[in-house]
């Protein structure tokens, strides 16, 4: 299972990276998303995956699965969404200005 | 465990809430912040004196008792750094009720200052490095805003590769997290540091520590400072000035944290690349600094050959360069501070930030003039000025370790900073001036006050070194002896 859960996290990144490297502000900001998210299954993988219970004492229960990575995992996509509304509004307010999302348009208009 | 210790960051932050309401009452915002802000400097200057008598103090969260819980751990360093930062504040607050505009004054602009402390304080503050990720985040997003307000082109182009980098720094950042989780199940920096000791920092563990010299390389400046000038010479003065004197210090201290109190047990790894790093980023800086004739474009390289000076400190890693780190980092606060607020003065009273097309400014403006003197000889570390210390402290640790390339390095690149200034000088302070006694436009106390009140504090920590030293001595021990933080914080 955290093989699976690794390559997908791996198909997440690329996906991002791709995205990220584009000239189109929008799919920089989706690109933005995808990254973060994938930060998310890793973290979930790097604590481990379901091995017990749920984290509250019990009497049939032992062994117990670790509720810190999704405490982490709960901060930071909220964290992620503030960060990708703000970018989105960003993004909106420079089309406004430039009347262009193309990053290669905005650079040799900017720099005049 | 002392509750003290959280009123650094929720002053900040219920005072920041609280202006939200107040959107029209500009003197009530005015008022309120700068209040607030002073009462965290009063407060942090209590707390200051508390560890020195009591040593270092925490605050369980819900009274978790670590390693669980996450915790606020006052140490001298953060505190040090956390009265810097509500001084530095306090001081661009007062620059800014002057010259940041109404319109921005009314689109929230002190709520977000004051946030943006609350973020940086409690990076300062925080034992916890997940916590340490949160913090970064609160002092990000109110940044975000900051830089945006306004909505210029320039500041929303510059703003939107600002963010992006930001976001990609703090994604390497969480990966970083959950690798060092995934290593070593804790992330409470006392219990991480122990439990790495207990490892012997495995050669997996050297790569997670290169993770997070990546992340707090981009947010500091440290090699990857491409994004750096761009994005501290588009907002408006007060704000350039607060981001110069505080936003790179987080992630220089962050590094510190990380490479005494975590990963330390490697120095001939990780210590030889920050120091290369450290190196490179001097050359750079400096050439950066004479190559522009832009005020704001020098001023803001400045910054980074200041990370660059601070971060030998931390590669040579004796108890003398240490203790040299933290004093050139407190002074660097407050002097980059000063060095922006006096940049945006000089632009703004001329109309142009081209050094070649301002002269003789100093017959009408003496005092802006002599301030800028001033700052100019404490950055280049002559004598009784506050650059002096760190410089000499540095120095000796170089010596003392036998980096002499490093030492040769910063040595010479505080050549290029007194020459890139003494240009700035001699160019638009010196020589005839361009404009009658009349046609000049007047200079407004509120922009001579905030410039001289920092010059001041820089004058005052030079000669004050004597008063100041046991801080910076408590703090630079307890960064050189991990074992004095972890037995605070675990109660051994």
């Amino acid at each position: 299972m955290e093989t699976l859960i690794i390559i997908l996290t791996g198909v997440l990144v690329s996906v991002a990276t791709y995205l990220f490297l584009s000239r189109n502000v929008i799919r920089i900001i989706l690109g933005t998303a995808v990254l973060t998210h994938a930060a998310h299954l890793l973290i979930m993988t790097m604590g481990g995956l379901k091995t017990g219970g749920v984290p509250v004492l019990g009497e049939e229960t032992t062994t117990f699965t670790d509720a810190l990575p999704q405490a982490l995992i709960l901060t930071s996509i909220v964290i992620s969404f503030a960060v990708t509304a703000f970018l989105l509004v960003l993004a909106y307010r420079l089309y406004q200005e430039s009347r262009s999302d193309n990053l290669n348009v905005l650079r040799s208009m900017l720099n005049e | 465990m002392n509750n003290i210790l959280v009123l650094p960051v929720v002053i900040p932050v219920l005072a920041g809430i609280l202006l939200v309401f107040f959107r029209s009452h500009i003197q009530i915002q005015r008022w309120l912040s700068l209040a607030a802000i002073l009462s965290v400097t009063g407060i942090s200057i209590y707390i200051l004196n508390m560890i020195q008598n009591a040593g270092i103090i925490r605050l369980d969260f819900g009274n978790w008792q670590p390693p669980f819980g996450i915790l606020f751990v006052g140490d001298s360093f953060s505190l040090l750094l956390v009265l810097t930062t509500s001084l530095v504040a306090a001081i661009c607050l007062i620059y800014a009720f002057y010259s940041i505009g109404e319109q921005r004054e009314r689109m929230f602009f002190y709520p977000f200052v004051l946030l943006m402390v609350a973020g940086v304080n409690g990076s300062f503050l925080t034992g916890d490095l997940f916590n340490l990720y949160v913090c970064f985040e609160v002092m990000l997003l109110a940044s975000y805003a900051l830089i945006t307000l306004g909505g210029t082109k320039a500041q929303l182009k510059e703003s939107i590769k600002y963010v992006a980098i930001n976001v990609l720094s703090s994604w390497f950042f969480l990966v970083a997290i959950a690798y060092l989780y995934g290593t070593v199940g804790t992330l409470n920096m006392a219990h991480l540091s122990e439990r790495i000791a207990e490892a012997g920092q495995t050669p997996l563990l050297t790569v997670i520590s290169i993770l997070f010299l990546l992340v707090f390389g981009l947010k500091a400046g440290l090699l990857l400072y491409f994004w750096l000038p761009g994005s501290y010479s588009v907002p408006p003065t007060a704000v350039a000035a607060l981001f110069g004197g505080l936003l790179t210090k987080v992630g220089i201290y962050a590094m510190f944290r990380m490479f005494t109190l975590l990963f330390y047990h490697e120095p001939s790894i990780t210590h030889t690349i920050i120091g290369i790093m450290a190196g490179i980023t001097l050359i750079g800086g400096s050439f950066g600094a004479i190559a522009y004739r832009d005020i704001r474009q020098i001023v803001s390289f400045n910054v980074v050959i200041a990370v660059g000076f601070i971060l030998v400190g931390l590669a040579v890693a004796t108890p003398a360069a240490i203790e040299g780190s933290i004093y050139y980092l407190v002074h660097d606060m407050l002097v980059k501070a000063a060095l922006f607020l006096i940049a945006g003065s000089m632009a703004a009273l001329t109309g142009t930030t081209m050094i070649d097309r301002m002269s003789g400014l100093i017959r009408h403006y003496p005092i802006l003039g002599w301030s800028f003197f001033i700052i100019m000889l404490a950055l280049a570390g002559i004598p009784p000025l506050s650059g002096f210390m760190g410089k000499i402290l540095i120095g000796q640790g170089a010596i003392e370790s036998g980096s002499y390339i490093l030492l040769a390095l910063s040595l010479i690149s505080s050549i290029f900073v007194l020459y890139s200034l003494l240009r700035i000088f001699l160019n638009c302070f010196w020589g005839e001036s361009t404009t009658s006694e009349e046609d000049s436009a007047p200079l407004s106390k509120g922009w001579i006050i905030p410039c001289a009140l920092l010059t001041a504090a820089s004058i005052a920590l030079g000669f004050g070194a004597e008063y100041i030293s046991p801080y910076i001595a408590d703090a630079a021990a307890t960064l050189t002896n991990p074992y004095i933080y972890i037995d605070a914080v675990l109660n051994k």
